[in-house]
């Protein structure tokens, strides 16, 4: 039985298409961009094309606003910094407490740095209150940083009209877009956003490659200093043949953006569709009317979802969980928490992220495959009864200490 | 995804003894759904032998506890309430061939069970022996009495050994302090009566008689024996160095996160009996506060 991948939010495979267009960029095209000679100008014409295939994807105005870094991590740390040591005289940072770790790990630090740190709320779908944000953009604000799409749940924020009412008060607007590129149509010269950060893996090419997108004119400090790659603003030999294969990768992602929102759309639906009218007691997080394409978020009551995901993954399927023991914490993820899920089912939130490899033979084997799993977790859970939960788990189990 | 045993995987995905047991005259229920896991044991005893003929469990949580729930019940069956009590949770562990560390707590949930459906069938109220310790971590709902008992039966040493057993200390991390305080006391009573300086109390019997040093070979030997505890100090951040001899009394300076620890009589204590061993007499560490005033 084929193994069926439905984790292509935490990394993707990489496009035949894409591998084939960066081996010759290993044993043959294998000079320094830099070079004079032969060698290093056909990377560095085949660099011009990669630049110019994320210009295209992005909807960026000018392929120079395209920076190649190593990974999305980098991207996110380059902006943030960047625009605390291009504005010394400004000191917070406006985020969201639902950024992945590459935003709050930093701004953790930041803060033990003696920088300012607003972390906005989202409220049971997972919804931003833009009064909230609105009240926080004052003049000592450096940099606001919103994620575009939730990497749990495919929430989609309005990272466009954040990033208006940012430049309105002159303020830089940064966006973690890792999830989002390659999955919804964009055009950042019709946006105010002034940097964005993608990551390579998570559309089908390689790990190890990164995009920063700087708007031009946006003021900028390197984060790594040395040679005068990517016009100085990060220095290190390019990874020529990732850079390629990220190129590629993003002539393919475009050319599937509308693939992406239709067909994966509708096999997402009826994957989730077809667990709900199977399973009660589960439900979906997030903004189910606002999100990615490809992600599916489910939170099964009752149930721990590092057990459900042993389980799948005894029959071939490949999930993940926001559960806490799947992560090595011990609590459930913070996107998970912030949303304040109901504790009933906050150990049991399961992700389905799809991609365009995703057929609808590996969808119908999934929803056969979910519902006795969960129904056999259940069974063995002291807080489910027959078919339901005991009445008032609270009190029939009744722990002689917690 | 954990490197989990065969044995644990086997467990988990063909639990023994799962869902109810109607003859059960002792339940125990640990744990909680907002913690993540909870276990209820169920145990069948005959009041007669007081032996366990029957064990069943329903489990709430991850792949280790549903099979730690399943290990205990193959456990005990046949067992006297006697000899379960004796179970701990290195036992359930070792059973499965081991669990991850940060999965211990798993095993330390089965052991809470079974003594608390123990306690169940004799009638006892098992929580009031367990309500005395002070809540610790509010997180997990972990008292103090709990972490000395798993710190104890398992020789833990640090603030992530207790959090990997007990969970303690996994959530918001502002029990950390507490957790460190238990670990400080414990460590101060596993450190034997001998051990505790200044002052020292005599030690009874005197360690084999060693080839007699000159004074310089014995300074180089209480150098090197300083040499070799210095990492673990430096570790936590500490350090000392050697100040004077003076016959039996060895004067050391105590330096960074030592100085001023509630733990530097231990310390101290520990060296003291390093050098005694490594050189085959009986000094006096102390510290360099307690050097006489030169004349």
């Amino acid at each position: 039985m084929d193994p069926i991948y439905l984790d292509n939010n935490a990394t993707t495979r990489v496009d035949p298409l894409a591998v084939q267009a960066m081996l010759p960029f290993f044993t043959e095209h294998f000079g320094n961009a830099s070079s004079i000679h032969a060698f290093g100008s056909r990377v560095g014409q085949a660099l011009k094309l990669a630049r110019q295939q994320l210009q295209t994807l992005l909807g960026a105005e000018h392929d120079t606003e395209i920076i190649f870094t190593s990974c999305g991590t980098e991207s996110d740390s380059t902006a943030i910094l960047s625009a605390l040591r291009a504005q010394p005289e400004r000191n917070t940072v406006i985020t969201t407490v639902v950024e992945h770790p590459a935003i709050l790990s930093l701004c953790d630090w930041l803060e033990k740095e003696g920088y300012i740190v607003h972390k906005l709320k989202v409220d049971k779908k997972g919804r931003l209150d833009l009064d909230e944000y609105k009240s926080l953009l004052h003049d000592g604000v450096a940099i606001v940083s919103v994620m575009w799409a939730n990497n749990e749940t495919g929430t989609l924020f309005p990272v466009e009209k954040m990033a208006e009412l940012a430049a309105a008060r002159g303020i830089m607007f940064h966006t973690d877009a890792v999830q989002a590129v390659g999955k919804i149509p964009m055009s950042l010269k019709d946006t105010k956003i002034d940097m964005l950060s993608l990551s390579g893996h998570k559309l089908h090419a390689p790990k190890g490659i990164g995009v920063l997108y700087l708007r031009r004119g946006c003021r900028f400090r390197p984060l790594l200093r040395g040679g005068h790659q990517e016009r100085g603003r990060r220095a290190g030999t390019e990874n020529s043949p990732s850079i390629i294969a990220l190129g590629k990768a993003a002539e393919l992602a475009l050319a599937h953006l509308e693939f992406e929102n239709t067909e994966i759309k509708r096999l997402r639906d009826k994957l989730e569709k077809a667990i709900l009218a199977q399973v009660t007691h589960a439900f979906v997080t997030g903004d189910a009317s606002n999100r990615l394409p490809n992600t599916c978020n489910i939170a099964f009551e009752y149930v721990e979802g590092e057990a459900i995901l042993l389980l799948l993954n005894k029959m071939g399927i490949a999930a993940s969980s926001g559960s806490a023991c799947t992560s090595g914490s011990l609590e459930p993820s913070h996107v998970m928490r912030a949303m304040s899920i109901p504790y009933t089912a906050a150990h049991g939130t399961i992700r389905f992220s799809l991609s365009r490899y995703t057929t609808e033979a590996e969808i119908d084997r999934v929803i056969a495959a979910v519902p006795p799993i969960i129904a056999q977790l259940r069974k063995l859970s002291p807080y489910w009864k027959e078919d339901g939960p005991v009445e008032n788990p609270e009190e029939a189990f009744a722990p002689a200490y917690a | 995804m954990w490197e989990y045993s065969d044995k644990v995987r086997e467990h988990f995905f063909n639990p023994r003894n799962s869902g109810p047991l109607e003859e059960a005259n002792g339940i125990g229920d640990v744990g909680s759904i907002q913690c993540g896991d909870a276990l209820r044991l169920m145990i069948k005893v005959n009041p007669d032998s007081e032996t366990i003929e029957d064990a069943h469990f329903q489990t709430f949580g991850c792949g280790s506890a549903i099979a730690s729930s399943s290990a205990l019940t193959e456990i005990i069956k046949g067992m006297t309430l006697d000899e379960a009590l004796e179970v701990s949770n290195q036992n359930i562990a070792d059973y499965l061939d081991g669990l991850p560390p940060e999965k211990m707590h798993c095993s330390v949930m089965g052991r809470e069970a079974l003594q608390a459906a123990i306690a169940n069938y004799r009638g006892e109220t098992w929580a009031d022996d367990h309500a005395e310790g002070a809540l610790i971590c509010k997180c997990f709902a972990v008292d103090a009495v709990l972490i000395e008992d798993v710190v104890k039966a398992n020789n833990l040493n640090t603030v992530e050994e207790v959090t990997f057993y007990t969970k303690a200390g996994g959530g918001c991390a502002s029990c950390h302090e507490g957790i460190e305080e238990i670990l400080a006391k414990i460590k101060a009573e596993r450190a034997g009566p001998g051990e505790v300086s200044p002052p020292l109390k005599p030690i009874a019997a005197l360690p084999p008689a060693a080839p007699k040093l000159t004074s310089v070979q014995r300074i180089k030997k209480i150098e090197e024996v300083l040499e070799s505890v210095r990492p673990m100090l430096i570790r936590d951040h500490g350090d000392v160095e050697l100040i004077e001899v003076q016959g039996r009394k060895i004067y050391v300076n105590l330096k960074g996160a030592c100085s001023g620890c509630m733990m530097e009589a231990s310390t101290l204590g520990g060296i003291q009996q390093k050098l005694i061993e490594e050189l085959g007499e009986l000094v006096q560490v102390l510290p360099v506060s307690y050097m006489p005033a030169e004349a």
